[in-house]
């Protein structure tokens, strides 16, 4: 019989509805690789086996019954531990937030649940989403189920959405929610050989998602291929009152507008991003890209992005600002942890509990977020950052006249190892190198699988598209993925 | 936090902030700070009560429930006045 749990969204939902199998069997499948893998990879940090056989159980249920099915019917999926759950703890991977419980459920999750997925958990992370590499997590670091050949060393499977990564690609879920505010889909996606799109800004509400960086937040899913992120990301998307910076237009049907055709368009290779000292495989798997596109049929010209040096110390002050506002909210007081030693004050209670309930990189962002928005250095750093932003846009605006996407690695090397870059943040912040731009110009921008390195560790390739252009950008990703052939997945060790 | 952390973060610190330094050589004459990244207006709520049940009044229990310590349907916080 098949294994279920290698199947992808697209295949289970069609199993499901034509009754190949039963989507309480697809649970049941899915449930026991989460509970095994946990010890090893700790991809979850909460597992909700029976939310998931409910959901299933409703699901077959209705399909008896002859009801409509919903476009994730019988899909159990993993949920990043950033969106609120209803009375399922909601951590962000903190200590300050452990045991919160949301009377309340994310916008996204509750569509999910709507077309009828279920829930197999809540996924680890970098904490408050803060991190490349998931190590900086409360409830300890997410080991990649990859290994570089003939080693056995753990590595990094990207942050922060490291949860959700390690889980699709050891098949414990078949996709998972992620964000994406500097490159958290992306980077992921590409350090553990999946499929990740970050769209537009304002595509998915931000409604009971903990909160980040609120000008570059945005939710989006993380799958094996292209055709289940659309899916997802159909199912994911769409306005929402209650996010002030929700977009209000209709959601394409993007599933459905998958062609790997390009002829006629355009693809951009940014220069910029052509840096000394490239990652031989990296390169190569570039000009592979560039290949694989012009045989599906597009032009490839050159681009500048001539700000692009300047992004990631841009994102460095703005993301750390709006996080340093952001957090400010957790004091003790309405949820989450509460630190009292004897005899304290109101004052003392709050620096007690801040200092307790945040891991070092948190408390990193917040001092440098407050030092950059304090009286006597706004407009030095922060007003300049934003000014910088602006030109950022213009770039990508300026190069969007020339082209209809932008291709580029998604990062500068593949997975490293868990402790390789912990000890040094700017090392790990240059990480993003590739990612960040793009989350700066709100643009959607996909990271697709484009083969294995020396090592047989995966790369991916980035695609940037123009502001509410998924659709070209989940295109490109197509051609790409029908080109590149990538059957590769981890070995078993767990 | 303590001196022995302080200790470790201050040169992380320095560190950062050197290096965001560099943005000071952008040339941004005549350019305006970026306040949307994309292009949005923003919208006004019916103005009636309760628009929205999750998000209106008469949720107390709902608000109170992860509160380190709820008393009597409210908040409790340590003695604030001296």
């Amino acid at each position: 019989m098949t294994d279920l749990a290698d199947l992808t969204v697209a295949a289970i939902r069609a199993g499901v509805a034509q009754g190949s199998f039963t989507a309480r069997e697809v649970a049941e499948a899915f449930n026991a690789n989460v509970a095994a893998a946990q010890d090893a990879l700790n991809a979850f940090i909460v597992a909700t086996p029976e939310q998931a056989l409910e959901a299933a159980d409703r699901v077959d249920a209705a399909r008896a019954a002859g009801q409509p099915l919903g476009k994730l019917a019988g899909v159990p999926i993993g949920m990043k531990d950033l969106f609120a759950t209803f009375d399922v703890q909601t951590t962000a991977a903190s200590h300050i937030l452990e045991g919160f419980r949301p009377q309340y459920e994310s916008t996204v999750s509750q569509k999910l649940w709507d077309a009828g997925a279920g829930m197999l958990g809540k996924l680890n992370l970098d904490q408050f989403a803060m991190g490349s590499s998931n190590e900086t997590s409360y409830f300890g670091n997410v080991v990649s189920p990859w290994r570089r050949a003939g080693d056995t060393a753990q590595l990094a499977p990207g942050g922060s959405s490291g949860g959700s990564s390690a889980a699709v690609a050891a098949r414990l879920c078949p996709a998972a929610t992620g964000t994406d505010t500097g490159g958290s889909i992306r980077q992921p996606a590409a350090f553990t050989g999946i499929t990740g799109i970050k769209p537009t800004y304002g595509r998915c509400s931000r409604w009971g998602i903990v909160a980040f960086a609120s000008s570059l937040d945005q939710a989006g899913p993380m799958a094996r291929d292209v055709r289940d992120c659309a899916i997802m990301l159909e199912a994911m998307a769409g306005f929402d009152p209650k996010d002030a910076t929700s977009l209000d237009l209709p959601v394409p049907e993007w599933e459905a507008g998958l062609s790997a055709d390009l002829s006629g368009k355009v693809v951009g290779i940014p220069r910029e991003y052509r840096m000394d000292g490239m990652d031989g495989d990296v390169a190569k798997s570039w000009d592979d890209g560039i290949a694989w596109l012009k045989d599906a049929g597009a032009k490839v010209v050159d681009v500048s992005l001539p700000h692009t040096q300047y992004a990631l110390p841009a994102y460095y002050i703005i993301a750390p600002a709006e996080a340093s506002s952001n957090l400010a909210r957790y004091d003790g007081v309405r949820y989450g942890l509460r630190d009292l030693p004897a005899g304290a004050g109101l004052q003392d209670m709050y620096a007690a509990t801040r200092a307790a309930g945040f891991g070092d990189e948190v408390k990193r962002r917040i001092l440098i977020g407050t030092y950059v928005l304090s009286a006597g250095f706004y407009d030095a750093y922060y007003t300049q950052a934003q000014k910088v932003r602006t030109l950022i846009s213009h770039d990508f605006k300026s190069a969007f006249s020339q082209c209809d996407v932008i291709l580029a690695p998604t990062t500068p090397t593949a997975a490293f190892a868990l402790g390789e870059k912990s000890g040094d943040p700017l090392e790990m912040y240059l990480n993003d190198v590739f990612s960040v731009p793009a989350s700066l110009a709100g643009l959607p921008a996909m990271s697709v699988p484009a083969g294995l390195n020396r090592e047989g560790l995966p790369l991916g390739l980035q695609i940037i598209g123009k502001a509410f252009d998924e659709q070209g950008v989940l295109n490109a990703g197509l051609a790409i993925e029908q080109r590149v052939g990538f059957v590769a997945k981890p070995e078993r060790w767990w | 936090m303590s001196d022995d952390a302080l200790d470790r973060m201050v040169p992380e610190l320095n560190q950062i902030l050197d290096w965001v330094e560099q943005l000071g050589s952008v040339d941004v004459t005549g350019i305006e700070p970026m306040t949307a990244v994309i292009p949005n207006t923003l919208r006004l709520r019916d103005d009636v009560v309760d628009a929205d049940p999750l998000t209106g009044g008469n949720r107390r229990d709902a608000v109170l429930a992860n509160a380190p310590a709820a008393e009597h349907g409210f908040f409790g916080v340590p003695k604030v006045i001296e």
